[in-house]
Formats: C-alpha cells, structure tokens, sequence
C-alpha cells in the first residue's frame, strides 16, 4: 500500500494541477494577508474560502484522479496486490497531496507575516486542521462515487451534486427546520445539525474559536458550552474522524466486490 | 496712604487668622480626623499627614477644605460610611479611603455628600469600597481625579462608583472607575457634565442614566464592562466623542438607549461589542460622525423608533449593520460609509450610485429566531441575502442609504 502511496503522491506531485492548488492558495494567503493587515480578520477571510473551496476541490479532484488513472488500476489489479491497498494508497495519496497544498500554501505566507508571534496562531492551525480533514473527507466521498459509476459523466454530476448538498443545500433545509419548529427548544437540534454536516462542523468551530461566539446569544452560550470546551473540540474531531473513516470503509469494501 | 495700607494689613492677618490650618498626624495634638473637625471653625483647612487613620462615620458639616498629603489612609474597618459632608463649600482632596462597610439595607459610601452645595472632590483613591462617591441632593459640585478600584464580584452586593442622585449641575471629570456594579450611575440629575472619565470592567454598566435629561458626556472611555452603557427614560443627553470597547458577550452592548428622546450622539467610536449600539423607544435622535468598527450589530432597533437620522458613520467591518425587527421604517440613513457597500460610483463623486440597504435578510431571520446565527458566514446565506438584496421582501423596503459614500468619512 505504502508503495502506492508513493507512487501516487508523486505521481501527483509532478502533475500541473498540484502546483496551481498550491499557487492559489500561496497567492490567496499573500493577497490577503497585504490587504487586511490583520491576522485574525485574514483567518476569517480564509475560513470562508476553505469551508467552501476545499470540498470543492477535494471532490472535483478525487473524482477526476480516479477516472485519469483508471487504466493504470487496472494494470496493478493484474498484479498479486491486495485490492484494498491499492485504493487505499491511491485515495491517501491525491489526500495527502492536496493538504500539503493548502498546508504549505496557506502556511508559507502567514509564517513569513509573522505567526508564531501572533496570538492568532491556535486559531490558524486549527483552520489548517479542519482544512485537512475536510480535504480527507470529500476526497473519500468522491472515490466512493467514481466506485460506484462507470460512467464519468454521471460520477461528475452527483460528486457536485454532493458537494452542493452539503455546502448549500442542507444549511437551506437546516434553516428551514430551525424557523419551521421556531416555538420549540432548538438547541438541542441545532447542535445535531451542525455535527452531521462537516462542512458545518468545521464552519462552526472556527468561528466559535474566533470569539463569534457572544453574537450568539443564549444559543451561543449553549454551543460555546459544547465546542469551546476540549471535550466539544474532541467529540467535534471525533465526528470529522467518522466522516472519513466511514468513506475509507465504503472504498475498502465496494473495492473487494467490484467488477473490473 | 499709610493708614489704609496698615488698615488693609489689619484685614489681611485677621483673614489669616480666622481661616486656620489644622494639621492631623499620629504625634500631632490633633490625631484623628473627627477631632480635628470638631475643633475647626468654618472655612478652615485641615491638613492629614500621611499615616493610617482608622474612622468611620466622619461627619463634615462646615464649610472646611481638607487636604491629604502623601495620601494618608482613611481606614473605614468595614464598619459602615466613612465621610459625609453635610455643609455647602466642601472641599476634600488627596486621601486614600478603604474599607467601606458593606450592608443590604443602607448604601454606605467611601465619601457621601448630602443636601450641600459648591462641593469639590479631588484627587481621592478609593478602595475596598461599597459604594464610591455618593451625591445627594447637591448641587453645583465638581468631582475630578479620583480613582475608585473596587473588588465587585456580584451584582446584588456591590455599589456604584460615582452615584449622582437628585443632583444637578455636576461636573465629573478625569476620574477612573473600576471593578464596580456601576461605573458612573445618575439618577434623577440633570444638567450635568460627565467628561474624560475611563469606566472599565465594571460589572453592570460603565455608565447609567436613569430620568437625567439635559446632561453632556463627552470624551470619556468606557471598556470592557459588563453590558457597556445604559441611557434609559431620559431626554436632551448629548453624547460626544467617547470611545465604547470590547464590551463583548452574551447581553452586552456598547451603549443602550431606552426611551432616549432628542438626543445628540456624535463622534463616538465603538469597537468590538457585541452590539454597538441597542435601541429601544427612542426618538429624534440625531447619529452623526460615529465610527462602528468590528461589532457584532452595529445597530440594532427593537421597535418603536421613529425619526432617528443616520448621517455621516461609519459601518466598518461589522457582522451585522444594522437589525431591525419591524418592516416599518421612519428612520433616515444618509451619506454614510459602509464597508460592505458593492456598489459603483460613475461620476466619481464620492457618493455610490446604487442605494445601500443596510439591513440584511439574515439578521431579519435571526431577530426572529435567534437559533438560526448558527448558521452565520455560510454559502447559502449569503447567497439569500444577495438575493434580497437584489428584491427585498422581508426587510423594510423603504430602508435604503441613498447617498451612501464610496471612502471612509475623516473627520
């Protein structure tokens, strides 16, 4: 498996597409960066870009890696290699690859801006953790979908579809709920509607480490009570780990039974 | 010529006579602060060496001025008021007063000052207090320089710093209040001026006005208090160039005005609250030249707001502009700044050429359940507010800043 990885992951690291998620991300950190002037204003700027770009990206790129390398799967599906560690390594490697993107690329320029002096420097790295979590998530999802569909064309439409779900669509309904059943405790809801989402979850997390939080009123005190604490910011860490352990579990087991 | 000469003499050595020095000291013949009241005749100057003096109840009531060198302590022992002044003319300067005793039925104050008038107090340190300063039917007073540290933990035990009631024509200037229920608290007090105070981390409000009308507070700077400013039931205040910070929490606002009429609230900064500004039943109030800076609301309007104007702010970095909970709008928004203004300006005349409409679906969704904050900064969000932006429905449509400006106003 690791010898997939590798081959992945380099594989990646030679193609175009790596350099300009890294270049994006290396101009987005500077531009901003020079223009607010203001480190934690920046991290809210970010966050914004990453809750919606990094799934995004994630998806379309799993999506597109799995289909490109199709013919070279199949060859290693010749060869005596457990299927499992061939998925396995293909999917760590497009992950990995892509976080080390927006890691280094959102890195270089805050740590050349002067992070590690600055206060903001817990809620960075936080946002680069979720960034990597998220990135781990969607790539996952989006493997389980090219596994299921042959057909490109249709492995493109439901990975956006996916992707539009979680990141429009499901705040829609969310909302919709919380107005719809307004007369009743909703505390309890909003804090399960937040965890089933990533997106949301990791949306949420920031911002309540951003000190948002008293905006929030009585709501805010309840959600700061759960996600201020270590025990939220695990139990939050916890659910990220479902979602991508959940993923995995899918592309290991459809990998097994698949016809190729 | 010489005989007038001698004869004003005479005059200037019996002023001197009459008007007397006491000094009070450990080795002095006068060691306690109560005698040396008692023994002093009206207009007289009672100087307290440095040292510790342990009184209560000290009762002024003549016309004296007394004067702390190197800030001798007055030592209360938690045993109730310390000093009331009870005469017109009293001047108390320089002591370090501690030990307020503390009680549920009587306000014991460091320094109370009752139905007298022409009082100054200054430079006085306050600590270990219940409450501050307490002015009582007086008038025409001046309180300046003092500084009052308090150790407040809980509202319902706790007093006020600076407490003006049933007072009129005070000045209070350059003091400091902290770790107080209320910073500064006027009740029933008019025409007063409240100017270069810093306020901060009290407990309640940095200031409070309650049936004052006609006061000016100016330049002062109030931080990090427990829910910010509280205006209430008052009328003419005007508020100038004071700075509102960090006044950041759950119900914490940088200023509220409740039942606030024809006031003036021009050139204040606010920075950091949670809300900027709170109103509720306020009207023809004049906003110009505020600065609104990285607050939570800027401006939220609960209702019953009718011929406020809006001219000249600044809305910079702001969660919310501005939250309204009504669709009736009777307020006027001109010539401002918004930072989150999109819109062009062709001519280049420095007013865009599309109307700014400050009031976002979203924060019309969230006066009506606030649960929904939860989802503050996601994509479907914004994409509703753009949308609304474009056709309002829910949001007043007659709230619109026509002129809005295009560069930040300096002033």
């Amino acid at each position: 498996m690791l010898k997939i990885l590798k081959y992945s992951f380099y594989d990646l690291m030679r193609s175009r597409w790596s350099y300009v998620y890294l270049a994006f991300y290396l101009l987005l950190g500077i531009v901003l960066l020079f223009l607010n002037n203001d480190l934690s204003k920046a991290v809210i700027t970010l966050m914004n870009v990453i809750i919606v770009l990094v799934p995004l990206i994630g998806t379309i790129f799993g999506v597109m890696y799995y289909y490109n390398s199709k013919e070279f799967t199949e060859l290693l599906l010749a060869q005596p290699l457990k299927r499992s560690s061939i998925f396995l390594g293909q999917y760590l490697g497009v992950a990995i690859s892509l976080s080390m993107s927006l890691i280094l690329g959102l890195g270089i320029p805050f740590i050349l801006y002067g992070l590690f002096k600055s206060s903001a420097i817990w809620d960075f790295s936080l946002l680069l953790i979720t960034g990597a979590f998220l990135t781990f998530i969607f790539t996952a999802l989006a493997f389980n979908i090219a596994l299921s569909n042959e057909n490109k064309i249709k492995g493109f439409g439901y990975a956006i579809l996916l992707w539009l779900f979680l990141a429009i669509i499901y705040d829609g309904i969310f909302l919709m709920s919380l107005i719809i059943f307004e007369d009743y405790p909703l505390d309890k809801l909003s804090l399960v509607g937040t965890m089933l989402n990533p997106i949301d979850l990791s949306r949420t997390l920031i911002l309540l480490k951003l000190d948002i939080s008293a905006l929030l009123g009585y709501t805010g005190a309840i959600f700061k009570k759960f996600f201020g604490t270590n025990y939220g910011l695990i139990i939050s860490f916890i659910a990220l780990a479902i979602w991508v352990i959940l993923p995995i579990f899918r592309i290991v087991k459809k990998s097994r039974k698949k016809d190729f | 010529m010489k005989k007038h000469f001698v004869f004003l003499l005479a005059i200037l050595m019996a002023c001197l006579n009459n008007a007397q020095n006491i000094e009070v000291c450990s080795t002095c013949p006068v060691t306690t602060l109560k005698s040396a009241i008692n023994q002093a005749k009206d207009f007289d100057t009672i100087i307290v060496k440095k040292g510790t003096y342990k009184e209560h109840d000290i009762v002024i009531d003549k016309p004296l001025t007394v004067v702390g060198k190197n800030y001798p302590i007055i030592d209360g022992e938690l045993k109730g008021e310390i000093i009331t002044i009870t005469s017109d003319n009293v001047t108390v300067d320089g002591l370090f007063i501690i030990n307020v005793g503390t009680s549920y039925t009587e306000d014991y104050a460091a320094l109370r000052v009752r139905k007298s008038k022409h009082f100054e107090i200054k430079n006085l340190v306050l600590e270990k207090l219940f409450f501050g300063i307490y002015i009582e039917k007086s008038n025409h007073g001046k309180i300046f320089h003092n500084k009052i540290i308090g150790d407040a933990v809980e509202e319902y035990n706790s007093g006020n710093g600076i407490q003006l009631w049933y007072s009129n024509h005070i000045e209070v200037e350059h003091n400091h209040v902290q770790n107080v229920r209320d910073g500064i608290y006027l009740e029933f007090a008019d025409n007063c001026l409240i100017k270069n105070n810093i306020s901060t981390n009290n407990l309640r409000y940095g200031l409070h006005f309650m049936f004052s009308n006609d006061d000016i507070y100016q330049d002062n700077t109030f931080e990090n208090n427990g829910a910010g400013v509280a205006v209430m039931f008052s009328k003419k205040i005007k508020m100038y160039n004071n700075i509102f910070r960090e006044n950041w929490g759950t119900a914490s606002y940088g200023m509220l005005l409740k039942e606030i009429n024809d006031a003036e609230i021009i050139g204040n900064t606010f920075t950091e609250n949670t809300i900027g500004i709170n109103i509720e039943g306020s009207n023809r109030i004049v906003y110009k030249n505020n600065n609104f800076e990285n607050n939570g609301w800027a401006i939220k309007v609960r209702g019953a707001c009718y011929t406020n104007s809006f001219t000249e702010n600044n809305f910079l970095y702001n969660s919310f502009d501005i939250a309204y909970n009504s669709k009736v709008n009777d307020n006027v928004f001109d010539k401002n700044y918004w930072s989150n203004y999109t819109g062009y300006d062709l001519n280049k005349d420095g007013i865009g050429d599309v109307p700014y409409r400050p009031v976002k679906l979203f924060s019309y969704i969230v006066n009506r359940t606030p649960e929904t904050i939860i989802l503050l900064r996601s994509l479907f969000i914004d994409i509703i507010d753009f949308s609304e932006k474009v056709s309002p429905v829910f949001t007043p449509d007659n709230l619109l800043d026509n002129n809005p400006l295009t560069k930040r106003i300096i002033w």
